[in-house]
């Protein structure tokens, strides 16, 4: 029996995932002992310090690349890159949780989930100030998972990593104020699909280890590399893909993304359309880059053929929703199809990272910014119940609110990809590492998908100016600070990256490296 | 005895927690469906750990088991909270999301 070495363990590079994971923590301990008077403020001073605390370690550690804890964690640029767009798109989220000012009972979270909906007693707390800040420590924990999700250089922390993010997203997601049953019930839905699709990534794992004897990436690749065409190992691919996939939520494995992003909390649908997607499409990245990447046959038809799938879906079904927040996730699942294009682009530049990787970290980037900002729009525009998400409660809104308008606007704008907007930067790199690739049929399809989605985002602007206003129309909240704070960070940033998006692309460009 | 049956007795376990997902209707039966699906693996994870004559496959067994766990508290919390509002637990009746 031969000594036990242990792993080697670097903190440095560890330090923005212990910052994280920390200050969640330290919030579950404010949660049990501070007391109840003041626990909102220091909640959301401890998600703050925690989150932007692991941003500025990511920043301090850039440039670095190695292989960490044994072998579990890379810490290399894409990593990095990723990692520092999860934490500050998760500040930023954070700061929706944290606005007051807009919802008469100050908060979108309901004051305790487990009282049942039109009891008394769930009356009587419908109307109490007491705000709930468990949402706090718990989307902190998500936020570490996404960060772990996008540096595991190993199945098993893939795993562990997707457990750790999605099980406080279950949780806070069926927690809103109003409109209660729905938001249960998305919790429902998203726990029992999300479980569903985690049987189905693990159920891959253990073929992959079945047929290497590993789980870590890089052992994967030096077998398939020379192991050709195994069954036991294309089969475990095709079972992780399903449920990274299910995560980023690209058609066919949407299903549960219209009717989550609707029920659940609107800061919360902000949250995960931005970061969720993010780490989801972090781990997309790795697998089948560090693993896959020199057995590439095996993957590219079948994310070829979903990312066509994705789009076509998106764009088709988005024309027919009349509830922006369905629209805003049908959007998603297109955007998600444009991503995979991205992916497919990931062999084009050979090694050291082709200018597939660069661009769909680029685009991440930018479509977290705007769809988070667009779903912080969503938060201001009230009436009597609560939001007002119905479409027809739009109509002529800019006569009401001209700024709040063309804000919205300015996001509808970017993810349409008009030029001068960050979306338009983002779409453009992608299509054009496709096409240096060889996929331009891809492309053909996935312009003529941008064609389609463009209708319904025009029409919400149509709709917002040259329509007449109703009679009892919603209103227009004015935001606290963490709202106008969230909503200035994400307009200026879909304005700079497309106007001057030079010198983030060539961050990305840099960062487009995976070790392991 | 050959390790392959073990593997196929995974498979075929996989497939019943797989499909039972797909077509019961009771929420806690949906969610034993995932957790049969979760124990499928672990039985595949130690039948290679043992083939590959590595301990690797049955600590992810354990990491599986821990996770498992976890889940099964937010799950059924969050199944409560649902059938406490609707005397229900049926997936039949949550449909208000549509469309």
């Amino acid at each position: 029996m031969g000594d036990i070495t242990a792993p080697d363990l670097s903190l440095a590079a560890l330090a923005p995932l212990l910052f994280v994971f920390g200050a969640a923590c330290v919030g579950v301990l404010v949660e049990a002992f501070g007391p109840r008077g003041n626990r909102q403020p220091v909640q959301l001073a401890v998600a703050l310090v925690g989150t932007l605390g692991g941003l500025v370690s990511v920043l301090l550690l850039a440039g670095r690349g190695e292989v960490t804890a044994g072998g579990a964690l890379a810490v290399d640029g894409a990593a990095l890159f990723l990692q520092a767009v999860i934490a500050g798109l998760g500040a930023l989220s954070i700061l929706l949780f944290a606005e007051r000012a807009l919802d008469p009972a100050r908060s979108a979270f309901v004051t305790s989930a487990a009282v049942p909906v039109g009891s008394p007693r769930d009356r009587e707390q419908a109307m109490s100030p007491r705000v709930q800040t468990e949402v706090y420590p718990l989307a902190t924990f998500a936020i570490g998972g996404m960060m772990l999700f996008a540096a595991s250089n190993d199945l098993l922390i893939m795993f562990v990593a997707l457990e750790v993010l999605s099980l406080p997203l279950y949780l806070i997601s069926g927690m809103a104020r109003r409109r209660r049953l729905l938001s249960q019930e998305a919790a429902v839905k998203y726990f029992l699909l999300g479980a569903f699709a985690s049987g189905f990534f693990l159920y891959g794992l253990a073929l992959v280890y079945g047929a290497t004897g590993s789980i870590r990436l890089s052992d994967v690749r030096a077998y398939a590399a020379v192991g050709g065409a195994d069954v036991l190992l294309v089969l475990g691919l095709a079972l992780l893909v399903v449920g990274l996939m299910f995560k980023a939520s690209v058609a066919p494995f949407h299903t549960w993304t219209p009717d989550v992003y609707q029920g659940a909390p609107t800061p919360v649908t902000a949250f995960m359309a931005a970061c969720t997607k993010v780490a989801a499409f972090a781990a997309v990245l790795r697998l089948l880059y560090v693993a896959f990447g020199t057995s590439e046959w095996t993957w590219r038809p079948l994310v070829y053929g979903i990312a066509i799938v994705s789009m076509v879906v998106g764009a088709v079904l988005g024309l027919t929703q009349t509830d922006l927040k369905r629209m805003l996730a049908y959007s998603s699942i297109a955007h998600a199809g444009f991503l995979l294009v991205g992916v497919i682009a990931l062999g084009a530049g050979s090694d050291g990272g082709g200018s597939g990787l660069s661009s769909t970290m680029f685009y991440l980037l930018a479509y977290g910014l705007t769809t988070l900002g667009a779903f912080a729009v969503l938060t201001l525009v009230r009436d009597g119940d609560g939001e007002a998400t119905h479409l027809s409660q739009w109509a002529g809104l800019a006569q009401r609110s001209p700024l709040t308008a063309a804000i919205m606007g300015i996001f509808l704008l970017a993810l349409a990809g008009i030029p001068l907007t960050s979306g338009f930067t983002g779409k453009f790199a992608v299509f054009r590492a496709a096409i240096e690739d060889g996929a331009w049929p891809l492309v053909l399809v996935a312009v003529l998908a941008s064609a389609v989605a463009a209708f319904f985002y025009v029409r919400v602007i149509v709709l917002m100016y040259f329509s007449a206003p109703a009679e009892e129309g919603p209103t227009v909240g004015v935001p606290g600070l963490p709202t106008t704070i969230a909503l200035a960070v994400t307009v200026t940033a879909t304005l700079v990256l497309g106007v001057a998006p030079g010198p983030v692309l060539d961050l990305a460009q840099r960062a487009a490296i995976f070790v392991g | 005895m050959t390790l392959t049956w073990y593997l196929v007795l995974a498979a075929i376990l996989f497939t019943i927690g797989a499909a039972g997902v797909l077509v019961r209707r009771n929420a806690i039966v949906v969610f034993m469906c995932v957790e049969l699906m979760l124990n499928s693996v672990n039985l595949t994870l130690v039948t290679f750990a043992r083939a590959t004559g590595t301990l690797d496959g049955q600590v992810m067994a354990f990491f599986v088991m821990v996770v498992a766990a976890a889940e099964v508290v937010v799950g059924l919390a969050i199944i409560m909270s649902i059938y406490r509002t609707r005397r229900s637990a049926s997936v039949d009746d949550a449909n208000l999301l549509k469309y």
